[in-house]
């Protein structure tokens, strides 16, 4: 079996290299995106600690605030960390559109069937 | 970055054989779509654990209250310890772009420096989380279900009627002894006065405790302390249905199983990851020591690895939030 690690013409890995200035600039990024990552993560641990047990604000509003920053810090993992951002378009919808595909699903099945337990199943009609 | 992948090709050119359409190698390509099948998996996980949360009808129990433990440390700091263990996570997850980062300059020694200290991270994570399972196994204090109806005045001033089998928390140290007197230890005895209950040990170490307080709702929102002759009532209808810390079979956190199941299976999976993750980074670390990659002239091996180790810290994200925060 031929191994695409192995071949030196040719070979797509050979072209992943980058010069020291490249290097520095992705540094410089990659700790900008830690930086960024370690904020959330506080945000989220003082909302969790803090506002989620106070009148101050409505459980809605907090779930939902947890729910977009933990979509914000997937996002930048995904897209610097695994450098999905630097990929190809095709490669990137390769990768996403089952995403997209399960999260409609999700809703629908959440819309038509999440009410199964309250005894209503027409909570929509 | 993408080397390949920013270059200018023309559609009958990309797609006219020869070459990936996608501008990336075979086994990069096969890594993306392993990790998309993977979180697919996690998905379904979160999304079950979603569902019965939601169709459960007894109180589900907060996950940042049955943690709120340190190690080393008394008192009560909920949520507090699982975030050291995602900035864990996330820090090893930089090391292992620095990693990358030093596999596309073909700088051996960078790759080794930031590959060791992921690796190191690595077991940090899973340290923390073996203590983590270890504390919810084990409990602290354990749980009894009620055998009759009682009403009770909460320190707070707060009136509860409670019904039968309903749960009733027992504090630490009581519980401590309560485990053994309950599996019928010959040496551990009940005395009651009028006053109170206390639990005595005989033996080498001889030691007592008493009965101080009872708590309800505990890892529930707004947890109430009863004590003094209302929790001698609880004490007196307790039923014969005592739990302590978590199995497969019961646990003390809640009144039904899923949460357990869902806890040990979830996180048990991502920690499986996180293992093979860090046995396979060990293998690559030894591999670049012994300049494997330095003899192909790139570090691909490294890009492909850290794609699984960012998707480990990944799926980390969403079992905080979805586990733990909310």
């Amino acid at each position: 079996m031929e191994r695409d690690d192995l071949i030196v013409n040719d070979s797509y890995a050979l072209n992943a290299h980058h010069s020291e200035e490249e290097g520095a600039k992705i540094r410089r990024n990659t700790w900008k995106v830690t930086g960024i990552l370690t904020l959330l993560t506080t945000v989220e641990v003082i909302m969790g600690i803090f506002f989620k047990r106070s009148e101050a604000f409505s459980w809605t509003m907090i779930k939902w605030t947890f729910i977009i920053l933990t979509l914000v810090k997937a996002a930048y993992i995904v897209l610097v960390f695994m450098h999905l951002g630097d990929e190809r378009s095709n490669l990137k919808k390769a990768v996403l559109a089952p995403y997209m595909l399960f999260i409609a699903y999700l809703l629908f099945i959440a819309i038509t069937e999440g009410f199964g337990h309250l005894g209503n199943f027409n909570a929509f009609h | 970055m993408g080397g390949e992948s920013t270059k200018v090709i023309s559609k009958e050119e990309l797609w006219g054989g020869g070459q990936s359409p996608f501008s990336v190698s075979y086994g990069k390509m096969m890594m993306w779509y392993f990790l998309v099948s993977d979180a697919l998996t996690f998905g379904g996980l979160l999304t079950a654990y979603g569902f019965v949360r939601a169709s459960s009808e007894d109180p589900w129990p907060i996950g940042e209250q049955a943690f709120r433990s340190l190690p080393f440390v008394e008192g009560e700091y909920p949520l507090i310890y699982v975030a050291l263990m995602t900035f864990i996570l996330i820090v090893s997850s930089v090391t292992m772009v620095l990693a990358v980062e030093a596999g596309h300059r073909n700088d051996k020694s960078g790759v080794i420096k930031w590959l060791g200290l992921t690796i190191i991270g690595g077991f940090f994570f899973l340290g923390s989380q073996a203590w983590e399972w270890s504390h919810y196994i084990h409990g602290s204090g354990g749980s009894f279900l009620l055998n009759e109806s009682v009403e009770v005045t909460s320190d707070e001033g707060q009136v509860f009627s409670l019904n039968k089998g309903d749960v009733v928390y027992m504090d630490h140290h009581f519980g401590h002894l309560a485990e053994p007197w309950i599996e019928g230890e010959p040496e551990v005895s009940l005395i009651e006065s009028d006053h109170g209950v206390k639990l005595v040990e005989m033996g080498a170490h001889p030691h007592e405790v008493e009965l101080h307080s009872l708590t309800l709702n505990k890892y529930i929102n707004n947890e109430s302390h009863v004590s003094g002759d209302d929790a001698m009532k609880l004490w007196n209808a307790r039923s014969e249905s005592f739990s302590f810390g978590a199995n497969l079979h019961d646990n003390e956190y809640a009144s039904q199983q899923a949460y357990a199941d869902f806890f040990f299976f979830i996180t048990g999976f991502h920690g499986f990851h996180v293992f093979s993750g860090v046995v396979i980074n060990i293998i690559v670390f030894i591999m670049a020591y012994r300049g494997v990659f330095e003899r192909r002239k790139h570090y691909e091996m490294v890009e492909k690895i850290g794609l699984y180790w960012h998707f480990v810290d990944l799926v980390w994200v969403f079992v905080f939030t979805f586990f733990y925060l909310i």
